[in-house]
């Protein structure tokens, strides 16, 4: 049996989306491989082939494969498909574009998102925003898979697993990659953090928004969040949001500062370590999952919250 | 160019799901049934298409109950030209969703297919991407922009780094995501006028597609529960608790 994870990266970097995608994987079963696809990858598979339980690294340049487009990453993996029982790839907006596509020319149905792998054919996801858990069991003879990432642990990276070139579909494809607005920051990468500070309408702009929260993140070495209201009111660009449909996190630590707590965004926080709340309504529903709580105005404790760490 | 927007009747989002004691499903007697989100958006965009004089019909589709019959009228309402109710008997995957829509594509002919990225329901985000596959057409997901410009379709894509423009070759599948435009309230008078637009009955058969499901429902179970903390007085007191708890 054998196993193809489609790795995560920046090109410069993979992510580690793609160690916890590998372990699994190997919850799974067989042989991993896993497939690097980009243009100036080099370094990002050099990075998969350390990655433990890995048997091979499948590296391919191309043009078309800068950006992981799903129609060259079609014309890419399905072919390849042949050789394997099971495509993985971390629910991440790279590998919920790409799966899809792919399971429908397979004729097979996707697992979306899953949370727990019980052999071959049964696995557990999440539905209606984590507030029911579903346990599947797939009749199709190829299982296509994303996996929700904060329920696995990385794989370690101890591993020295070959690395083999192949070729990349000749184009043109129909879609092609125009630009990208990359959100700078030298703060840690929201999926990944071990400690998130998040924030909400209650903020109430922009200014304020960057003004209380990036201080107390700095403070903390934490990655900044945010809800749904917060990125709708344009207080904080769509990387930041945290929930059902924006990013899942389960760092340490999330403090959750003017946040209400709306089921849409618990389903994104709910298996933080410790949660926090900060919300001068104390009858807000995020108390209701936070370890611990303060009712008070966030303009008055998040200044003196930074200013004691 | 005619658009085509599939839509899906889902509990509403303000609704609590509840799983069934028996652990076969949630719970929906009885429960406040929607249009789901973002296929609220992706009328909404296509009505704003035909306002700027890009698209020229809007067709919505929704396959499932009679009931989602409703969800039509206020596709209609919202400013969708007519409608198509694939009558199906219990919940309906992905994929055969997707054969169901290919085979409502080829007796249309759209240019443009927008749909949800999602369902709130099962949270599944797969139909858009195996529809674009089943047609070998290409995909923008989770828009928050999209421009028609002849047979070009661009779309900027919410997506974990940022923001990332493609260009498509039309025709195209376009999957909305939340920030793509705030979709209206129908008003009386064209909630009225919708009740007059045609709605057209369709089965599974009648685009050879077998709904049979792939994926067989063992269990839906109630997820850990996670209690609620305690209140602290005050930002000193937070500290001390949160180092005593070796979080900072």
């Amino acid at each position: 049996m054998a196993v193809l994870v489609i790795a995560d990266h920046t090109n410069s970097a993979l992510n580690d989306a793609t160690h916890k995608t590998v372990t699994a994987a190997k919850a799974f079963g067989g042989d991993v491989d896993v497939l690097v696809a980009g243009q100036g990858a080099g370094d990002a598979a050099a990075a998969a082939a350390k990655i433990d339980g890995v048997r091979k690294v499948i590296h391919v340049e191309g043009e078309a494969y800068k950006a992981q487009l799903a129609e060259a990453m079609e014309a890419l993996i399905l072919p390849m498909m042949g050789g394997y029982d099971a495509l993985f790839a971390p629910a991440t907006s790279m590998g919920k574009n790409v799966c899809p596509r792919i399971a429908a020319k397979l004729d097979v149905m996707q697992i979306s998102e899953v949370t727990a792998i019980e052999g071959t054919d049964t696995f557990e996801r999440p539905i209606y925003a984590g507030n029911a858990i579903m346990t599947v069991k797939s009749s199709d003879p190829k299982k296509v898979v994303t996996v929700r990432t904060t329920a696995f642990d990385a794989a370690g990276e101890s591993g020295s697993a070959a690395i083999e070139t192949a070729d990349a579909p000749a184009g043109p494809f129909k879609s092609t990659f125009v630009s990208e607005e990359v959100s700078k920051s030298d703060r840690p990468e929201l999926t990944s953090a071990k400690r998130i500070v998040s924030g909400g309408r209650a903020l109430g702009s922009e200014e304020d928004f960057q003004k209380y929260m990036f201080p107390l993140a700095d403070k903390l070495g934490a990655a900044v969040g945010a809800s749904r209201a917060a990125v709708d009111a344009g207080y904080a660009p769509n990387d930041y949001q945290v929930g059902q449909t924006g990013k899942v996190v389960a760092p340490e630590l999330y403090i959750a500062i003017g946040i209400s707590g709306a089921i849409q965004h618990l389903a994104g926080m709910k298996d933080s370590k410790i949660i926090v709340a900060i919300n001068k309504d104390e009858e807000a529903p995020i108390f209701q999952v936070a370890d611990y709580g303060l009712v008070a105005d966030l303009f008055k404790v998040v200044p003196e919250l930074t200013e004691s760490l | 160019m005619k658009v085509l927007v599939p839509v899906k009747r889902v509990i509403d989002y303000n609704v609590k799901p509840r799983v069934k004691p028996d652990q076969t499903g949630v719970d929906l007697a009885n429960v406040k049934m929607s249009m789901n989100p973002f296929c609220e958006i992706a009328v909404e965009e296509a009505v704003r298409l035909k306002e700027k004089g890009v698209a020229t019909e809007i067709v919505v589709v929704s396959i499932g109950v009679q009931q989602a019959q409703e969800t039509l009228r206020t596709a209609l309402a919202m400013g969708a030209d007519r409608g198509i109710l694939v009558k199906t008997e219990g919940d309906v995957e992905p994929l055969a969703v997707a054969k169901i829509l290919k085979g409502v594509v080829e007796a249309e002919s759209p240019e443009l297919v927008i749909l949800g990225k999602q369902a709130i329901d099962d949270d599944s985000n797969q139909t858009g991407q195996m529809l674009a596959a089943l047609l070998d057409w290409p995909q923008g997901t989770f828009a928050s922009e999209v421009t028609v410009d002849g047979g070009k379709v661009s779309v900027t894509r919410e997506v974990d780094g940022g923001l990332q423009t493609v260009a498509l070759d039309g025709p195209a599948v376009v999957t909305t995501d939340l920030r793509l435009n705030e979709p209206r309230y129908a008003s009386l008078p064209n909630i009225m006028k919708a009740k007059k637009k045609p709605i057209d009955e369709k089965s599974p058969d009648d685009f050879g597609v077998d709904v049979s499901p792939r994926l067989a429902v063992v269990k839906v179970s109630e997820p850990p529960a996670r209690q609620a903390g305690e209140k602290v007085e005050d930002v000193a007191a937070l500290v001390a608790k949160l180092k005593s708890a070796g979080a900072i």
